[in-house]
């Protein structure tokens, strides 16, 4: 269980953190989500004790990450990849950290051949692949075998393999009844990660939800319907409040009522339908929908942008 | 992922009873110090400076011995011709000294010790203990090799000195505990500055550049600024003959150095607690 209340973290005149409340509890996944720069690894870095906050608290099982017994077997973190002395070996790095905590030499064998680094672990660390340095981050986590784990865009860097492992992981994790942390600037990998989700912009909480709940909430739910007669069909729908559009193609994406609704409606005028199609959102679009006032770093162009574009904010 | 099922149990794993300890963290920093090339590279090149110039010195005086005048063979000072070495070797163990803190700022690891280990002074504590112990063994060593060497080079004709001789075991011990405390002053200004080359610099500059600094005071208060500085305390060490009255005593001059450590580290530590890692 992790909680944060009210946590906040300014940096001179940035805030980099405000106000921010949440509860990440046992036995799920729960991603962490923000564009780049919303807060997430300073959040991170919060919980595990490493920044101060300037107001506001947050607590690992009900306490400070300072006042753990055991940090290393309570909470493991993933916060940045790479973060290792060039010249120490993978092996000699997890040692290191194994020993504060009274850990086995045995055990720093066994989180090795876990992340697949056995046959490069007695090599230096400066020579690592992004990807390994990922390997090595996670092995340090897990190293504990702590019941929190945190990890800061664990997918960073990794080939399809290894972000299909991290997935698989992370779940497995969680199913042995885990707290798991997980931030992503990646909506659609969190889709297939995560079951609930933190969103942050700007350092603010926007929502904390399951991963469905924020699917259904999305406006971009909408019944995409064909038919030879789509005029006919449009004025039909509109009259029962629906809002209809006439897509380029020639078919009509509805909102506000469901398929079943649009079926019926067509049964009784008559026409004929070529197809209806409830369309969800993806996540990526509900993410963005949600973030869009957010963003912190904007690009310049928003042509191709899936989103209906209720016009860029200045 | 539609149902969420009832989330097993958590797993309540038993911890050990009691905290992570200080013994912990002990073998943590020492696999750190040994693990890393740096450690190796300065204690070699201190080694190294530290027993070979002094050899160095040592056999060219013997074979010059015969065309030094009378006053100079007289004021020949054996012990501290066997030690100028460690004039040397001092900046070697300063980088190394640095460079146990600095690499894990400017690496990242820090924050990985902090995660494993959140209580930072305990963290500092060890860390200072084993650099302070490895630093101290491998400056005795150095002073005493040197010393043992350099009077075998110093054959007769020339004058040599035992461990007996007036002064000679201060200037020796007195020696090696000078460049352990000077590592520590180093690595209390690496805790502060936290970049390499910066604290680096610093070192060197307390070193070197101070002493121009303070000779271009006025004369009248030149000499009361000098005798605080570590570059002439060190000299007053290793001396044993034809003491210099300006000066502190050897071992009042030793406990300067090593107030200026421990206030160095104190300041370090006080950061290290209160700011983000």
């Amino acid at each position: 269980m992790i909680e944060a209340k009210g946590l906040t973290k300014h940096y001179g005149d940035k805030h980099a953190v405000e106000q921010l409340s949440f509860t990440v509890r046992p036995g799920v996944v729960t991603g962490f989500l923000g564009p780049n720069g919303s807060g997430k690894s300073t959040t991170m870095r919060m919980i595990m004790g490493l920044d101060t906050p300037t107001a506001g608290d947050v607590t690992v099982k009900g306490k400070h990450f300072k006042n753990l017994q055991w940090p290393l077997r309570e909470v493991g973190a993933l916060l940045e990849a790479k973060a290792i002395h060039p010249g120490r070996s993978a092996r000699a790095h997890l040692t290191m950290l194994a020993q504060t905590n009274h850990l086995s030499n045995a055990r720093v064998d066994e989180l090795l051949e876990l992340v697949g680094l056995t046959s490069v672990a007695n090599k230096r660390a400066g020579k690592f692949s992004l990807g390994m340095g990922q390997r090595l981050g996670i092995a340090a986590a897990l190293l504990g075998d702590p019941e929190i784990l945190l990890f800061d865009e664990p997918v960073n860097g990794l080939d399809p393999d290894g972000i299909r492992w991290v997935r698989n992981l992370l779940k497995g994790l969680a199913r042995e009844g885990r707290t798991v942390f997980v931030s992503s600037h990646l909506m659609s990998e969190m889709a297939l990660t995560a079951d609930e989700v933190v969103i942050i912009g700007r350092g603010k909480l926007i929502s904390q939800t399951s991963i469905e709940d924020l699917l259904s909430q999305s406006t971009e739910n909408f019944v995409r319907v064909r038919s030879p007669e789509a005029a006919k069909l449009k004025t039909a729908l509109e009259q029962q409040g629906a809002v209809v559009a006439l897509e380029d193609d020639g078919s009509l994406s509805v909102r506000g009522v469901n398929e079943v609704a649009v079926g019926e409606l067509a049964a009784k005028i008559p026409v004929v339908l070529h197809e209806l199609a409830p369309q969800s959102a993806s996540l990526e679009e509900a993410f963005m929908e949600l973030t869009e006032d957010s963003i912190e770093y904007h690009g310049t162009t928003t042509s191709a942008g899936p989103v209906n574009s209720t016009g860029a904010k200045s | 992922m539609s149902t969420q099922t009832t989330p097993p149990p958590a797993t309540q794993k038993a911890l050990p009873p009691g905290h992570y300890s200080f013994f912990d963290l002990l073998r943590s920093e020492w696999t750190k110090i040994r693990t890393v090339r740096s450690t190796m590279w300065t204690i070699a090149v201190t080694v190294v400076l530290g027993i070979g110039i002094g050899a160095l010195v040592s056999a060219l005086t013997r074979s010059h011995w015969s065309s030094m005048n009378l006053g100079s063979r007289v004021s020949f000072d054996a012990p501290a011709t066997s030690l100028i070495g460690i004039l040397f070797a001092q900046f070697a163990i300063g980088i190394l000294g640095v460079l146990v803190i600095s690499a894990e700022y400017t690496t990242g690891t820090i924050r990985a010790t902090f995660s494993a280990a959140p209580n930072r002074s305990r963290v500092f504590a060890a860390k200072i203990v084993v650099f302070g112990v490895l630093s101290f063994i491998v400056a005795e060593f150095t002073s005493f090799v040197a010393f043992f060497l350099g009077q075998f080079l110093l054959s007769a004709p020339a004058t040599h000195a035992t461990l007996s001789s007036p002064g000679a075991f201060r200037a020796v011990f007195g020696g090696g505990l000078f460049v352990c405390l000077l590592g520590l002053l180093a690595m209390g200004l690496g805790t502060i500055i936290r970049h390499t080359a910066g604290a680096i610099s610093a070192f060197v500059g307390i070193l070197l550049v101070l002493p121009i600094i303070t000779a271009a005071l006025p004369s009248s208060i030149a000499q009361d600024v000098r005798k605080f500085m570590p570059d002439r305390i060190g000299v007053d060490v290793l001396t044993t003959k034809g003491q210099d009255f300006a000066a502190f005593s050897p071992w009042v001059g030793m406990f300067l150095i090593a107030i200026y450590a421990v206030v160095l580290l104190a300041i370090g530590a006080s950061m290290l607690e209160r700011r983000d890692a």
